[in-house]
């Protein structure tokens, strides 16, 4: 084992709206079974890292459920396994994760009792198949400080939400600029980043001792041109949700042939936890035209362009067309939806209409839920 | 004590490579989950599976118990085999014998009761509520019975009790029934009463719970009493009655519903992504596994997961079965289509006049195709009603590209 993980998902996006109201980023719902920590981990164990950390702070309730054991992804062994760092109190210290570099300067004792050499350090939000294998390799044959997993935007995409970076012919990272409001390259980093331990370790404490707190201004950037930092190319699929529109994009990607077979069908595959839900239910009645259905879920309506996740129950004469229904909703009888997000756990009366006009709309409805 | 050693050979080609209990059911299940379900429903959680039958599968299946919860650091689940002893080895030689030879394994556990349970049927029933009978009737053997129309009465054991429920006679399979309340195999004993009529016993051959240890019991006059169960429960044991139970799991409302949020039944089912459905296909009264994907038609079936069934394709009242591959423009019409098969374009099943089948009438019947696990069909043959195929079968295997109704092909290697 050449590597230790970290995972970063302790992150709140005020632009994923309501969304985020009830779960971390990492813990967003992907493409009917999965959520959105799924990819990283199973990244990690598909990439024979056995150690993964995952430094969570905002509010990780359902992402704690969902990584309560860690059997899912095969981690969980003698050596290695899942550990979930959650800010805690203690002797010399009580404050939040106030950054990134924080939150791993917190939790530098484990880091410090690894003898993995290197880490790998990767958010909990992004949609992506990938063998850190492949870019430790090339971190090692470019002799990098660090090694930060980039990618081209296509042109017109806007670049303004991820840290952009410039480098030269030999992949050495020039210029790099946080969130800019006028990108000056569409190269994004993708927050994937490759390290030596000890070299993490030192310029962690260092950043500390100046009381300097995320990772990618305060280190990153103030470091780049004493560090030799390097940029990984890549050209798969890899999409991050932080926005509502992303994540409607990430998700109806799953409709594209294309991307359905690199995710679900191309090894290696990928793991989440498996909940014991009987086989997707149609009745007289269902129409269903190019949707992903999951497991649990009762259709007697209509349902098109859309992905319905767990235990959705759709009923008679609804239509639902290019939304996003997550787990466990409940849609009553006549029911209209269409652009929409249906959040987890609604319960949708009879006769409703939700029609996002310009662009999604995130949809959230409590009501009383009488059904067996 | 969970029998799951059988072969069910009822079940014709489906059952040639795998035990009856491992036979796949409702999409994702297998039959044993049902069983296996209710054990840790009920609170039972020290299970011992006998296996005898081709138990690849199933141990496969079962692994260590982690679907179920079953693996526990005290009990959990445990697969008995029959293994060699240096006196006398042998086979499991009947449902009795096959608990004699495991007696060990029950002692580790110092039980005061042992529950009998056998691997083929579907029902969800609460172990610990008939415990609680047999314990508050001071019973040494409790049965679970179950009232079946009178007219069917003679196809079952039947018992026959006084109003107390303590049962006063036993007929098997009778020509004229004194009572209506069949047995279903299911048994709670009292372990010292079991293991003295295993010990007296163990010299019968074929040692079966029916035909020798409760006669026994009820000869030795210990006290059995009949737990009367009103609920869903199937036997799956022939080609008929699978494809029937497999069907009802589609009705708007199920008699067995596998929806409901108390009692769930477990299996081990893997991670798997959510199904697609296309823009050209059509789905009608269905229940359709994970990481399927569906180009075709799909009416009134049972499609397990990771299917895909091509363009053009209309499967109709059919059960197909994990990981099979169906082609394009087929029509599949009453078939049994067991896992990883690969079906070519063009092929048509389910066609022709109901002939019974010429090899084995009593299996193949009820208009179904039967196709073995594993199976490859050629593209652009016609297949008719009350056949079974299996293995991989070529265009030279169809004389005119037909497989006429009541025909059966089983290549060579194969076993029926």
């Amino acid at each position: 084992m050449r590597a230790v993980g970290i995972i970063l998902a302790g992150g709140n996006s005020y632009k994923m709206k309501e969304l985020t109201q009830k779960r971390a980023v990492a813990a967003m719902p992907i493409a009917g079974s999965y959520r959105a920590i799924d990819f990283a981990l199973s990244n990690m164990s598909n990439s024979h890292i056995q150690k993964v950390a995952v430094l969570t702070q905002y509010n990780a309730r359902s992402l704690n459920e969902h990584l309560n054991s860690s059997k899912w992804w095969d981690f969980g062994r003698k050596q290695g396994g899942l550990y979930v760092f959650t800010p805690t109190i203690t002797a010399d210290n009580g404050y939040w994760y106030r950054g990134t570099a924080d939150a791993i300067y917190q939790n530098l004792d484990f880091l410090k009792r690894c003898h993995e050499p290197y880490v790998i350090i990767t958010s909990g939000d992004a949609v992506y198949k990938m063998d850190y294998n492949k870019v430790l390799e090339y971190h090692i044959a470019k002799r990098a400080d660090i090694t930060i997993v980039c990618k081209e935007l296509a042109p017109g995409e806007d670049a303004s939400r991820f840290g952009t970076l410039k480098m030269n012919d030999t992949m050495r990272v020039e210029e790099f600029e946080e969130k800019p409001m006028v990108a000056k390259s569409n190269t994004i980093s993708t927050g994937i980043y490759v390290i030596r331990r000890r070299h993490l370790i030192d310029m962690i404490e260092h950043c500390a001792e100046e009381d300097r707190h995320d990772f990618v201004t305060d280190i990153l950037i103030r470091y780049k041109n004493l560090k030799k930092i390097y940029g990984y190319k890549i050209k798969d699929y890899w999409n991050s949700i932080s926005t509502v529109d992303a994540y409607y994009r990430t998700n109806m990607d799953f409709l594209k042939p294309e991307v359905r077979n690199y995710f679900f069908k191309e090894q290696p595959d990928v793991y989440s936890k498996v909940s014991d839900l009987p086989p997707a239910k149609y009745n007289p009645g269902a129409v269903v035209k190019n949707s992903l259905i999951a497991s649990g879920s009762i259709i007697n309506g209509t349902v098109e362009n859309s992905i319905l996740f767990k235990k959705t129950f759709v009923g008679n004469n609804c239509v639902i067309k290019n939304s996003i229904i997550l787990n466990d909703v409940y849609l009553g009888d006549n029911t209209y939806i269409e652009n929409c997000i249906v959040e987890s756990r609604n319960t949708i009366r009879a006769n409703t209409r939700h029609v996002g006009e310009d662009g999604v709309k995130v949809v959230i409805e409590k009501n009383e839920r009488y059904v067996l | 004590m969970l029998l799951a050693g059988g072969q069910g050979s009822r079940l014709g080609v489906l059952t040639a490579k795998v035990a009856k209990p491992a036979v796949a059911f409702g999409g994702k299940y297998r039959i044993i989950d049902f069983p296996l379900s209710n054990c840790i429903n009920s609170g039972i959680d020290t299970v011992g599976v006998l296996t005898q039958y081709q138990p690849l599968r199933l141990n496969a299946h079962i692994g260590i118990g982690i679907p179920w919860d079953l693996d526990r650091n005290y009990g959990g689940v445990t697969i008995l085999p029959p293994y060699e002893k240096s006196t006398s080895s042998e086979w499991y030689t009947g449902t009795a014998n096959a608990i004699y030879q495991n007696i060990d394994y029950i002692e580790t556990f110092h039980p005061d009761y042992v529950l009998i349970l056998s691997g083929d049927h579907i029902y969800k029933m609460d172990y610990e509520v008939m415990l609680d009978y047999h314990k508050a009737n001071n019973a040494d053997v409790t049965i679970a019975a179950m009232p079946v129309p009178m007219e069917e009465a003679s196809r079952f054991g039947i018992v026959i009790t006084d109003d107390d429920g303590r049962i006063t006679e036993f007929q098997e399979k009778p020509e004229k029934p004194k009572s209506n309340l069949a047995s279903m195999g299911i048994y709670i004993f009292s372990w010292p009463v079991l293991k003295e009529a295993l010990h007296t016993m163990r010299d019968e051959s074929g040692c079966d719970f029916g035909k020798h240890i409760i006669p026994y019991c009820h000869r030795k006059g210990e006290r059995l009493f009949a737990y009367e169960y009103n609920g869903y429960w199937k036997d799956v044991g022939t080609l008929g009655s699978y494809w029937e139970a497999n069907m009802e799991l589609i009705d708007i409302i199920p008699e067995f519903n596998l929806y409901e949020e108390f009692w769930k039944i477990y299996t081990n089912s893997g991670i798997l992504p959510p199904q697609y459905i296309s823009e050209q296909a059509v789905i009608d009264r269905c229940i359709i596994g994970n990481g399927s994907e569906i180009y075709g038609e799909v009416h009134n079936s049972v499609i397990g997961s990771g299917v895909v069934i091509g363009e053009g394709t209309v499967v109709r009242d059919s059960i197909i079965m994990k990981d099979a591959v169906i082609g394009k423009n087929c029509v599949v019409d009453k078939a049994i289509i067991a896992e990883n098969c690969k079906i070519g374009d063009e092929v048509v099943m389910g066609i022709g006049r109901d002939v019974p089948n010429r090899l084995k009438p009593s299996v193949y019947s009820f208009g179904l195709v039967t196709i073995g696990e594993n199976s490859v069909i050629p593209e652009k043959v016609q297949i008719g009603k009350n056949t079974a195929i299996s293995g991989k079968t070529t265009a030279e295997d169809y004389p005119d590209g037909v497989l006429d109704s009541g025909e059966t092909l089983i290549k060579a290697g194969e076993r029926v």
